[in-house]
């Protein structure tokens, strides 16, 4: 497959079968592999979207610094288009978020803040709301509110997934900004009547949690419960089993969001079996595992893995 | 048997300090009715009026209540109910 440049070659990535994991001929688990994207994740469909949206907008102009609360994929994802568009990148990220992802986002030649590890994402977003007001030139495109992270799945995940998969009842993916549910929901919800749109969520330790007072919590703006189904709360026990087994029973080397998302997949699955229902469950795999190796999740055993997760933000 | 509700830490001033407690009802209102007559004012910290505040996430066996009734979901003992502020969570 031939493409005029790397950012053409966003998207279009394979849909593949789980025939081992999948309970019967008639109720099927497929993984779209978003670790097949230029920078390994979902998330360079949201930025190559969110910064051409903004070119054209007129936000952004050659030199100008993008700023972003991110802990990891989309900063990455970011700091590639502004490589290639020329803008500086200034990425807020928790202080508790693997070596990895801060290493390439230095690659990428992109600026690290760290806000406290205390409140997770939560802390990332107070700090980067704070630093807009102070330098107005910086230009934060927001991907918790921004309509063209969710445009950049109603406009191509949405498609290739009804594409590759016309029979489709099912389509799980994690639950994070609320982006990649919210726009490939709606448009298999106008394209597929019937098709359930099932949120996975990872529920972390209870550091994540730890808000001072309730009115720190957090609802992406994007984010409409009416286009979910159904939205499942997963252990980072349960998710770093299914990665495993993912690894372990298809060959499928994931990031742990992918166990999450397999563990409600599986649940969805066998719920359909046992009811004799027909099912074509899509799972959102949002990226490769090579960003989590130092995390642990991979060696030893399941316990030793959750407890070295404790504390960290996985997904 | 009775169904266990885990607190998250910041409402646990409202339990003792406990991390879980223990209630009973059919629905999750009463469930809340329940819990409110042991842990006075836990169940105006959860709820806006008749419904559940914004940034409050109720999961019946890991399964986000909003999806299945909201407070007329069915509950019933062994059910296990978590409580969460809702956060940014992580890596986006």
């Amino acid at each position: 497959m031939r493409y005029d440049s790397l950012l053409d070659s966003v998207g279009g990535t394979p849909l593949v079968g789980l025939p081992r994991l999948s309970p019967s001929p008639d109720v099927r688990l497929w993984a779209k592999l978003e670790d097949r994207n230029p920078t390994g994740s979902v998330k360079d469909r949201a930025a190559f979207f969110m910064v051409a949206s903004a070119e054209k907008d007129g936000l952004l102009s050659p030199g100008a610094t993008i700023l972003e609360p991110t802990s990891g994929n989309t900063g990455i994802s970011l700091a590639m288009v502004a490589r290639l568009r020329g803008y500086r990148l200034i990425c807020v990220m928790p202080e508790n978020t693997s070596v990895e992802r801060r290493q390439l986002l230095e690659v990428y030649g992109a600026s690290v803040i760290s806000s406290p590890a205390a409140g997770g994402s939560n802390e990332a977003v107070r700090v980067a709301k704070e630093l807009a007001v102070s330098n107005p030139d910086w230009v934060m495109l927001y991907q918790y509110g921004n309509e063209a992270n969710s445009r950049a799945h109603y406009e191509t995940t949405g498609p290739e997934l009804l594409a590759d998969l016309p029979l489709i009842t099912h389509f799980v993916a994690g639950l994070g900004t609320s982006g990649t549910l919210m726009g490939t929901g709606r448009y298999l919800r106008e394209q597929v009547p019937g098709v359930q749109v099932v949120a996975a969520e990872p529920r972390y330790g209870e550091l994540v949690y730890g808000l001072r007072n309730m009115d720190e919590g957090f609802v992406p703006e994007l984010y409409d419960e009416s286009v979910l189904t159904r939205r499942f709360s997963v252990p980072s026990a349960d998710a770093l089993r299914r990665t495993r087994e993912l690894l372990e029973v298809e060959g499928l080397f994931a990031g742990i969001s992918s166990g999450c998302v397999l563990h409600a997949g599986l649940a969805l699955a066998a719920r359909a079996q046992e009811d004799g229902q027909r099912a074509d469950i899509a799972l959102m795999i949002a990226d490769g595992g090579w960003k989590y190796l130092s995390t642990g999740a991979y060696g030893g055993t399941l316990e030793e893995a959750e407890t070295r997760l404790e504390g960290q933000l996985w997904a | 048997m009775a169904i266990e509700v885990r607190i998250p830490t910041i409402l646990r001033n409202y339990t003792g300090g406990a991390k879980s407690v223990e209630g009973a009802g059919d629905t999750l209102a009463g469930l809340f009715a329940d819990l409110e007559s042991r842990h006075d004012g836990l169940r105006e910290r959860l709820m806006d009026g008749a419904g559940l505040r914004r940034f409050i996430n109720v999961y019946l066996n890991d399964e986000d209540v909003r999806f299945l009734g909201g407070m007329d979901a069915p509950v019933k003992d062994g059910d296990t109910v978590t409580v969460l502020p809702a956060v940014a969570g992580g890596m986006h």
